[in-house]
């Protein structure tokens, strides 16, 4: 197998942490939510999922578990920032420290242990083409993520629903007017934004490395939120951003297999410094962001 | 449009004046709320609540040798949180002081590293001034990507630190290993002129400690007295009346973030040049974290940063105590401050707002 095709056949299944997590908040963000808790909701979601699988309960129950679980965690969040109108930067923190913080208070005594992951499922035919086969030959979290992130540019780009979270984020005042809870749509994505962690935290700690080690996230749950920038508030970039971020993952372990002499915390760091590069690129555009920003984001609503 | 029959429910009513006393009773009210959560969470856990009140909260004031660790602990805390305060204020959001303490204790063993037979009483403070400079260089990073690119700083600088953690290790485990450390991620034991001079004799209390109280004076003299701290708050809490003044964003942001950077730069070089006396993978334990909780749990305020800093000590040591006397794991310290924070920023709402019952309005949808 060479480069090329180790990197497209395991692409999916590494961006699927931060495509699940960066679609959440994606949503979070478009109905003006700035949740920054996004790694401690993830790290929440991965504990529960480890446990449950650990103990037999099965790959279904854990997804369940975490996403649920995280969505409790991330209503927290809401309670604080939206109930009491808490500063969101603060708050997020604040989340993310609990979330990991009862990760690592729970999962201690998993350390280090292992657990199955999931099969990979082949595409009939697609599967056979060469170099690129590799790409549909996946397991079936991926395949739902795939299904997930149509589901979200299609309620986003059609959908009554998604107007209303999209104007409730460009201006809350006029949205309230016109008689649409403000409040209530944003406690809703929120809770969908912890969701969608949970399930990221989930399938790298239950499908992706199915082996727990305290602070297993390493990051990822602050990628995905940088992922929403790259990807301009649009969720097809920030599908390709994660695609992006899931071959740089790769081409860390692909260039200490190949024996490339590298030093190993350089491979760690390359996810990160990618995504001070881009975040640089990206942000330098100031017309960019504007005409795809959200407008009121991060700012507490006040009838 | 409002009926009469809707139910009855809370609601957060603006004040015409911010509470003074909602603000001075927002900590010990959140320290009180977090205490309660937390010790049930330790009674689900199966856990003797009395034993770990009496491990986390009382025994570290009930020796001399053990206040004295306190002591040591809230240096870093104190000086990290003095900095970011300032950039908090300005809402510049430099939640990377991990990494520039990361970088200031680096800074600070080049020489001992490099020049371990070097001897003279000039070594240490060079090394605090190698520290803050480190720090200092790491957060120009942030400032820069931010003020040039218009990159977010929050993100920024959180890389920023996962990559210097990640540098930290490819050093003591390549470069900076000591040879005869019987292969131990860490650097050869500083000379004794490395070292900050103790304080109080008996302790491991150094220098160090005047040094971080009288930058939190002038932090105050800073943020409450001079011109300078002026311009910043007001840019922080009103960027249109700022930018109308002439004062300049992107002034403020780089002094916010060098600020910072130099007082968690400087921290760093304190930890290796005081109480470890080595450069070791574990020269931070989460400070430059839970220094962002210090400083919001002081109010960002140089005052009760103090008071906050102290506290944030007394967790940590009494963290430790817990774990071996009432077998607690230490991330229960995290999952503490985590909820500390959280029931801070509930408390101070009643700052601004109070809480009013209304029956709610019934509106007409369209």
């Amino acid at each position: 197998m060479n480069a090329i095709e180790f990197i497209l056949a395991g692409m999916l299944a590494a961006a699927t942490p931060f495509l699940l997590a960066a679609l959440g908040e994606l949503v979070v963000e478009r109905a003006g939510v700035l949740n920054l808790g996004v790694e401690g909701l993830m790290a929440f979601g991965a504990m529960l999922a480890f446990i449950i699988v650990y103990h037999d309960g099965g790959h279904l129950l854990a997804f369940v578990a975490a996403g649920l679980g995280s969505a409790v965690l991330s209503l927290v969040f809401a309670v604080v920032a939206l109930g009491f109108r808490a500063n969101q930067v603060a708050t997020g923190l604040a989340i993310g420290i609990l979330g990991q913080g009862l990760s690592a208070l729970f999962g201690k005594s998993y350390e280090s242990l292992t657990v199955k992951g999931l099969p990979r499922l082949a595409l009939p035919w697609l599967s056979e083409i060469p170099v690129v086969g590799g790409l549909f030959i996946q397991d079936v979290v991926v395949w739902l993520s795939l299904a997930a992130t149509l589901a979200i540019w299609a309620t986003f780009a059609n959908t009554k629903l998604g107007l209303v979270v999209r104007a409730i984020g460009e201006n809350p005042k006029a949205a309230h007017a016109i008689g649409y809870s403000v409040v209530t749509v944003r406690f809703a994505a929120v809770a969908f934004g912890g969701m969608m962690a949970g399930l990221a935290g989930a399938y790298a700690a239950v499908v992706y490395t199915p082996l727990w080690a305290d602070g297993m996230i390493a990051g990822r749950g602050w990628i995905a939120i940088a992922l929403v920038v790259f990807g301009t508030w649009l969720t097809g970039r920030i599908f390709l951003g994660a695609c992006l971020f899931g071959a740089v993952s790769l081409m860390g372990l692909g260039a200490q297999a190949t024996g490339l002499d590298v030093p190993s915390q350089v491979l760690a760091s390359l996810p990160h410094l990618v995504t001070i590069l881009v975040l640089g690129i990206i942000s330098a555009d100031r017309r960019l962001l504007k005409l795809n920003g959200v407008a009121s984001l991060g700012e507490p609503f006040e009838r | 449009m409002s009926t009469l029959s809707g139910p009855l429910l809370p609601t957060l009513v603006r004040r015409e004046h911010a509470s003074l006393a909602a603000t001075l009773l927002a900590p010990p009210i959140a320290l009180a709320a977090a205490t309660v959560v937390n010790l049930g969470l330790y009674v689900l856990m199966g856990r003797d609540p009395v034993a770990v009140v009496y491990a986390m909260l009382l025994e570290p004031f009930l020796s001399w040798a053990s206040f004295s660790e306190v002591l040591l602990k809230t240096g870093p805390l104190l000086l990290i949180a003095q900095g970011l305060a300032i950039g908090f204020r300005a809402k510049v959001f430099n939640i990377g002081a991990e990494g520039q303490f990361i970088l200031g204790a680096i800074f600070a063993s080049a020489i001992p590293v490099w020049f371990p037979q070097a001897t003279g009483q000039w070594i240490w403070p060079v090394m605090l001034l190698l520290g803050t400079l480190g720090g200092a260089l790491w957060a120009s990073l942030t400032a820069f990507w931010r003020v040039r690119l218009n990159a977010n700083e929050i993100l920024v600088s959180l890389m920023l630190s996962l990559v210097a953690a990640q540098f930290l290790n490819y050093l003591l485990l390549g470069p900076w290993k000591d040879p005869n450390g019987f292969n131990f991620p860490q650097s050869v034991m500083f000379q004794y002129d490395a070292m900050v001079p103790i304080l109080i004799s008996g302790t491991r209390v150094n220098v160090s400690l005047l040094l971080t109280i009288a930058l939190s004076i002038a932090a105050w003299i800073f943020m409450q007295r001079s011109f300078i701290g002026y311009k910043l708050q007001v840019g922080g809490l009103a960027p249109r009346a700022a930018g109308y003044a002439g004062f300049n964003e992107g002034w403020a942001i780089w002094l916010s973030l060098l600020l910072g950077g130099c007082a968690a730069g400087l921290a760093g070089a304190a930890e290796v040049a005081g109480p470890l006396g080595q450069l070791q993978r574990s020269i931070s334990t989460g400070y430059g974290y839970a220094a962002i909780i210090v400083a919001y749990l002081g109010g960002l305020h140089p005052v009760g940063i103090v008071a906050s800093a102290l506290f944030m000590a007394v967790l940590y040591i009494g963290g430790d105590n817990a774990m071996v006397s009432a077998n607690l794991p230490i991330a229960a310290i995290r999952v503490f401050q985590g909820s500390l924070l959280l029931a801070y920023l509930i408390a101070i709402a009643f700052v601004r707002y109070r809480l009013e019952w209304r029956r709610a309005a019934s509106r007409s949808h369209p």
